[in-house]
């Protein structure tokens, strides 16, 4: 029996008549990497918002790690080992790429109640940042302000900072958007390798990653689970070719 | 390092022109400037306090004349309860009062960061224009509470008929009180450099930023915004303890919102978020007042002019137009 390490159930929210998130129930194991796909406007970055903490739920509930979330807000959810990244890039503009993993270093390991040390001069924080960097290729660019990195490089430092609080699980909200072939394809096999560390819920609209990477996909349509299984059942759903794939190909 | 840039140059010229200033004074017997330039040095101090949560926290708080206030009619208090010889309070403790700066700046520093605290803790769950609406409302009801506590003088304020005193310094002569000012005024520069280079100035430039970022790296936002609320607080309420030294007086005007805007309105004119400046919109402010305070009493227009002109086409303010825009890294 597999262990889900993130477990969503029955999850709702609505806004007014709107059904955002209609009884919404997924589970992400150790080592997977669950793809969830759906139209635009299916209630993806909604879901996300719910188990992140941004957005209170109208019922059910998010476990992780055996823990009821209910109550957290995002500053704790994240502290407990929830690693996201963000649809459009989320970054500290003024600060170079170097500091923004500076940042998240520090609030993973220690405390941001720390006064008079210059943070230039904190060795360790410097070289945990700087590794953390040259996983994702982008020490060479790491004194470069983050308002100055290309679109994909910003795509590449929002998984740096997530990479920074070392997850238990990753949330990752359309990674490839807006990168070129070239960066989806170095992207592709990165996340690969980054299931054997923390499982991945993959959020994504080129369905070439998803089929290639997911062990399970999760399909959303209206804010339900219209269907659920490896790639191959996905695929053979005529439901999500109907709903979903029918666009696309 | 190999090279200063222009805004540090412009910093270290700030500094000696502040240093110089009393002897030149002295030498071409104006001793009056050294008054103009402790001046100076207070509302720049008081400026530096506010330019943490403006400038580097993005908190645009328009009550820190309830700060000033507060710290100033500690000074008041406590001197006026030496000079009388008249405990504050006797019961369930005594407290007296002192006319010694040291134990008044504790007091003003501690009553200020309370303040502080309490005002932080309602009004840093708004922003935008409702955290600057909150605490204008919060300075404002100090300042009416301040009008109709006659203990105090009320509306007449009180006066500390002689200057408090500081180790073995002449507090009286012009140059001794100066130097502590300016003192406190580059140690409050230096405490704000210190700050914003350290892992907790960097949580809170993330806050002025990116608040989503800054939680979503496991940081709430809200206590990072108000640790930095008291001790902006703390250092313009020490100011306001200068203040009121250096009048020799404290009246319900220093907790008023004009005090709020005229802080405000240094820092804008210096440069908000820059280490300086306060201190060099301290200048110009306190310079305005003087010459075209002799002039007419209408010279805030003239200082409205310039306001006009800074935030429309120098959004760095002096600082930024001479040393060009902040640096990141």
């Amino acid at each position: 029996m597999t262990n889900p390490i993130l477990e969503i159930k029955n999850l709702k929210k609505s806004f007014g008549a709107l059904k955002a998130t209609d009884d919404v129930s997924i589970t992400l194991n150790v080592g997977e990497i669950h793809a969830l796909i759906g139209p635009n406007g299916a209630g993806k970055s909604t879901l996300i918002k719910q188990i992140c903490g941004g957005l209170s739920s109208d019922s059910g509930s998010v476990i992780f790690n055996g823990k009821d979330l209910a109550g957290l807000d995002v500053a704790e959810r994240a502290q407990l080992g929830l690693g996201r990244t963000f649809q459009i890039s989320s970054v500290i503009m003024e600060f170079s790429a170097l500091r923004n993993v500076m940042l998240a270093v520090q609030a993973f390991n220690g405390s941001s109640f720390r006064f008079f040390k210059n943070v230039r001069n904190d060795k360790v924080l410097v070289a945990r940042a700087m590794e953390i960097l040259s996983r994702v290729d982008l020490e060479k660019r790491a004194e470069i302000s983050a308002a100055e990195l290309s679109h994909g490089e910003r795509r590449q430092l929002e998984i740096a900072l997530a990479l920074a609080l070392e997850p238990k699980a990753f949330l990752l909200d359309e990674p490839m958007a807006g990168m070129g072939p070239e960066g989806s394809k170095r992207l592709i096999s990165f996340l690969d390798e980054l299931r054997k560390e923390a499982p991945i819920l993959l959020i994504e609209h080129d369905m070439d990653a998803v089929f290639s990477l997911a062990d399970r996909i999760s399909v959303l349509v209206y804010g339900r689970v219209v269907a659920s299984g490896t790639v191959d059942e996905i695929r053979a759903n005529p439901a999500v070719r109907e709903a979903y794939l029918g666009e696309t190909a | 390092m190999a090279s200063l840039s222009r805004e540090s140059i412009l910093n270290i010229f700030l500094t000696l022109a502040m240093v110089a200033l009393p002897f030149v004074a002295t030498a071409i017997d104006e001793p009056f400037y050294i008054t103009l330039a402790t001046r100076v040095a207070i509302l720049g101090l008081a400026g530096v306090g506010l330019n943490l949560a403006l400038g580097t926290g993005g908190l645009v708080s328009f009550g820190h004349a309830a700060f000033f206030g507060v710290g100033g009619y500690a000074a008041g208090i406590l001197a006026s309860h030496a000079l009388n010889y008249t405990p504050i309070m006797e019961s369930p403790f005594l407290i007296e009062g002192t006319n010694q700066m040291l134990i008044i700046w504790l007091v003003a520093i501690i009553a200020s960061g309370i303040v502080a605290y309490l005002i932080g803790l309602l009004s840093l769950r708004t922003s935008g224009v409702y955290f600057i609406m909150i605490t204008l409302a919060f300075a404002q009801m100090l300042y009416y509470f301040a009008i109709s506590w006659p203990a105090y003088g009320g509306e007449d304020g009180l006066s500390i008929y002689v200057r408090n005193a500081f180790l073995g310094v002449n507090t009286l002569a012009p140059h001794g009180f100066y130097f502590i000012c300016l003192g406190l005024l580059f140690g409050g520069i230096f405490l704000s450099a210190t700050l914003k280079n350290s892992r907790f100035g960097a949580a809170l430039q993330s806050a002025r930023q990116n608040e989503e970022r800054l939680s979503a790296v496991g940081v709430r936002p809200f206590n990072i915004k108000l640790t930095a609320f008291v001790i902006s607080g703390m250092m313009t309420g020490l100011a306001g303890a200068l203040f009121a030294d250096l009048n020799r007086f404290v009246s319900p005007s220093m907790l008023s919102w004009h005090m709020s805007g005229e802080i405000m309105i240094l820092v804008i004119l210096g440069g908000v978020g820059r280490l300086y400046g306060p201190l060099a919109g301290a200048i110009i402010y306190i310079l305005f007042e003087f010459i075209f305070g002799g002039m007419t009493e209408h010279w805030q227009f003239f200082l409205g002019l310039v306001l006009l002109g800074v935030v429309l086409f120098a959004r760095g303010g002096v600082i930024g137009l001479i040393a060009g825009r902040a640096r990141h890294d």
